[in-house]
C-alpha cells in the first residue's frame, strides 16, 4: 500500500500552504503556469523570479527538497526531448565541442526545460500539500464538470488497488524466476500490462454494477458533500 | 415449511437466463423467501449463483420467467424502487467501495434516492453504527482492513433500509475473527437475508434454511442441517464439508 496518510505524492505536514483552500491553490497554479508559458524565452530575469517564488513556497511548505527532487523524475521524457532539439532543429548553427548545434534549437530547448521544470515543480508542490480528496472538492468548487471530477475521484480511489495488483503480478512473475532486466523481457511485461488492463476493465464493469445496484442512474446527482 | 400466507419478499418463478454468448446459466429457478427468513443459497462454483443474484435487482433480466420483490415485479419501470428494496453486498468490497471516504460511500445509495443534509448524515451514521464502523467514517476505504471493508460494504446496503439483503460469498477472504464479527453483525440485524456461499459451516451458523443451486436449477431445499447431513445429496452436487467439520455437533 501507499503512504500511511493520503497519497504517495502527498507529504503530511501542517504548513500555511497545506492549510490553504484547495481551489485557491489550483487557481494559483493554473495562473502561474499560464504566465510561465506565456513568458518569452529571452526574459531570463522573469524566469529567475518565478523560480525564486517557487523556491520560497517550497520553503514555506516544509516539504523536503529531496522529496520533491525524487518525484521530478517524471519530467525525464520532456528533458530528453528538449535535449534532442538542438540536433534536429534548423537555422544558424553554433559550434559546441566541435559539434554543430542549431541556435534556435538551443534556445527552444532551454526554454522548454525551464518551463517544464517550473510546471512540474509547481504541480508536485500542489500534490504534496493537498490531500487528493480536498483537491477534488476544490476542483468541484471551481465548477469543473462533475463527470470529470468523478472520473478523477475513481482514479484516486483505484490507483492503490491497481498498483497493488501490479505489484502482486510482479511478485508472482519474480517468484517463478523472471526479472525484467533488458528489452528482450519486454514482451512478458507487456503481456502483464495487458492482463492488468483487462482486469481493471472488468473491475470497472463490476464497480458499475455495484453502483447501479445502489440506485445510480448515470446522472451526476452526487456532487460535493453538503 | 408452512404454506406462505403473506407475499414473499422474493418470488422467483421459472427464471431462465442465457448470456449473450449463448451460455445458459439458469434453467427455470423457482424460489420464495419469506419476510424475516435467513436463507443460504449453496452450490459449487459455476452453478449460477452469482447470475441468480444479479437477477434479484434487475441488473440481469430473465429470458423467461419472472422475479418479484414483495409483490413488485422486477421490470424496467420499477428498477429504482427494486434497488432500494434489494441490497446486494458484492464479493469484492473494492468493487463496492469507490468513494474517497467511508462516509461518502455509505451516503452514495441514499443520495441516489434523493436524501440530503442532516437526514442523510443520520442515516449514514446509523448504518455505520450497526456494523461497528462509526469511528472510521472519515477514513478512505482503501486504508481499512479487508474485514472492515466488508463491514462497510454491508453498511452501504443497510443504509438503504432494504427489505432483503443479499450477500455474495460474505465470508470469502476473511480471517476467522473477522468472519465471526461479521456473523455477529448479520445475526443481530432485523432484516430478511439471503446469502450465496460455498462456506457450508457459515451457512449452518447463519441460515436456518438452505437452497441448493446446481446446474442452473434448484436441486433441493430444506433446513440447512438436513441438507448438510444428506450425504448423497451433498455428493451429487459437489458440496463438501471442510475436513473435521461435523454439522451434528454444532
Amino acid at each position: 500500500m501507499g503512504a500511511a496518510h493520503g497519497h504517495r505524492l502527498h507529504f503530511h505536514a501542517h504548513s500555511p500552504l497545506h492549510r490553504a483552500p484547495a481551489h485557491l491553490k489550483v487557481a494559483a497554479l493554473v495562473t502561474f503556469m499560464l504566465v510561465v508559458v506565456a513568458t518569452p524565452h529571452a526574459w531570463v530575469p522573469a524566469f529567475v523570479a518565478y523560480a525564486v517564488v517557487l523556491a520560497a513556497l517550497v520553503a514555506l511548505s516544509g516539504v523536503p527538497v529531496g522529496y520533491l527532487a525524487r518525484r521530478m523524475v517524471v519530467e525525464t521524457p520532456v528533458l530528453v526531448f528538449a535535449a534532442l532539439l538542438p540536433f534536429v532543429a534548423t537555422g544558424p548553427e553554433v559550434d559546441v565541442l566541435g559539434i554543430g548545434l542549431s541556435e534556435p534549437g538551443l534556445v527552444a530547448a532551454g526554454g522548454l526545460m525551464t518551463k517544464a521544470t517550473l510546471g512540474v515543480l509547481g504541480s508536485l508542490l500542489l500534490a504534496a500539500t493537498t490531500e487528493p480528496r480536498d483537491l477534488l472538492a476544490g476542483l468541484e468548487r471551481l465548477r469543473v464538470p462533475s463527470q470529470l471530477v468523478q472520473i478523477m475521484g475513481f482514479m484516486v480511489r483505484y490507483l492503490d488497488v491497481v498498483t497493488d495488483e501490479l505489484r502482486r503480478m510482479r511478485t508472482a512473475r519474480e517468484s517463478r524466476g523472471f526479472t525484467a532486466r533488458d528489452p528482450r523481457h519486454w514482451p512478458v511485461v507487456a503481456r502483464s500490462a495487458g492482463a492488468l488492463f483487462i482486469r481493471s476493465f472488468e473491475r470497472g464493469e463490476r464497480v458499475h454494477l455495484a453502483m447501479i445496484a445502489r440506485g445510480y442512474d448515470g446522472s451526476a446527482r452526487q456532487g460535493a458533500r453538503p | 415449511m408452512t404454506t406462505p400466507v403473506t407475499t414473499p419478499v422474493l418470488d422467483l418463478r421459472s427464471v431462465a437466463f442465457a448470456y449473450p454468448d449463448g451460455h445458459q446459466a439458469l434453467f427455470g429457478v423457482d424460489l420464495q423467501v419469506q419476510r424475516g427468513e435467513r436463507v443460504a443459497v449453496l452450490g459449487p462454483n459455476g452453478a449460477g449463483k452469482t447470475t441468480l443474484v444479479l437477477h434479484l435487482n434487475g441488473i440481469l433480466q430473465p429470458g423467461a420467467g419472472s422475479v418479484a420483490v414483495s409483490g413488485l415485479p422486477v421490470v424496467r419501470e420499477n428498477l429504482q424502487e427494486i434497488r432500494r428494496r434489494v441490497g446486494i453486498v458484492f464479493q469484492d468490497p473494492d468493487d463496492q467501495l469507490f468513494m474517497g471516504s467511508v462516509r461518502d460511500d455509505v451516503a452514495f445509495g441514499p443520495r441516489n434516492l434523493g436524501v440530503r443534509g442532516a437526514e442523510l448524515d443520520r442515516q449514514v451514521m446509523r448504518a455505520l453504527d450497526l456494523v461497528g464502523m462509526a469511528d472510521f467514517a472519515d477514513r478512505p476505504p482503501h486504508h481499512l482492513s479487508f474485514g472492515q471493508r466488508r463491514r462497510v460494504a454491508v453498511a452501504t446496503v443497510l443504509v438503504m433500509e432494504p427489505e432483503i439483503i443479499v450477500l455474495d460469498e460474505p465470508s470469502s477472504n476473511l480471517d476467522p475473527a473477522s468472519r465471526r464479527e461479521l456473523a455477529d453483525i448479520l445475526t443481530g440485524l432485523d432484516v430478511t437475508l439471503m446469502m450465496v456461499t460455498h462456506d457450508l459451516p457459515y451457512a449452518l451458523q447463519l441460515c436456518p434454511r438452505s437452497i441448493v443451486l446446481s446446474d442452473g436449477v434448484v436441486a433441493a431445499q430444506g433446513s440447512t442441517l438436513d441438507i448438510l447431513t444428506d450425504d448423497a445429496l451433498m455428493k451429487s452436487h459437489r458440496l463438501e464439508l471442510p475436513f473435521g467439520f461435523d454439522p451434528h455437533v454444532c
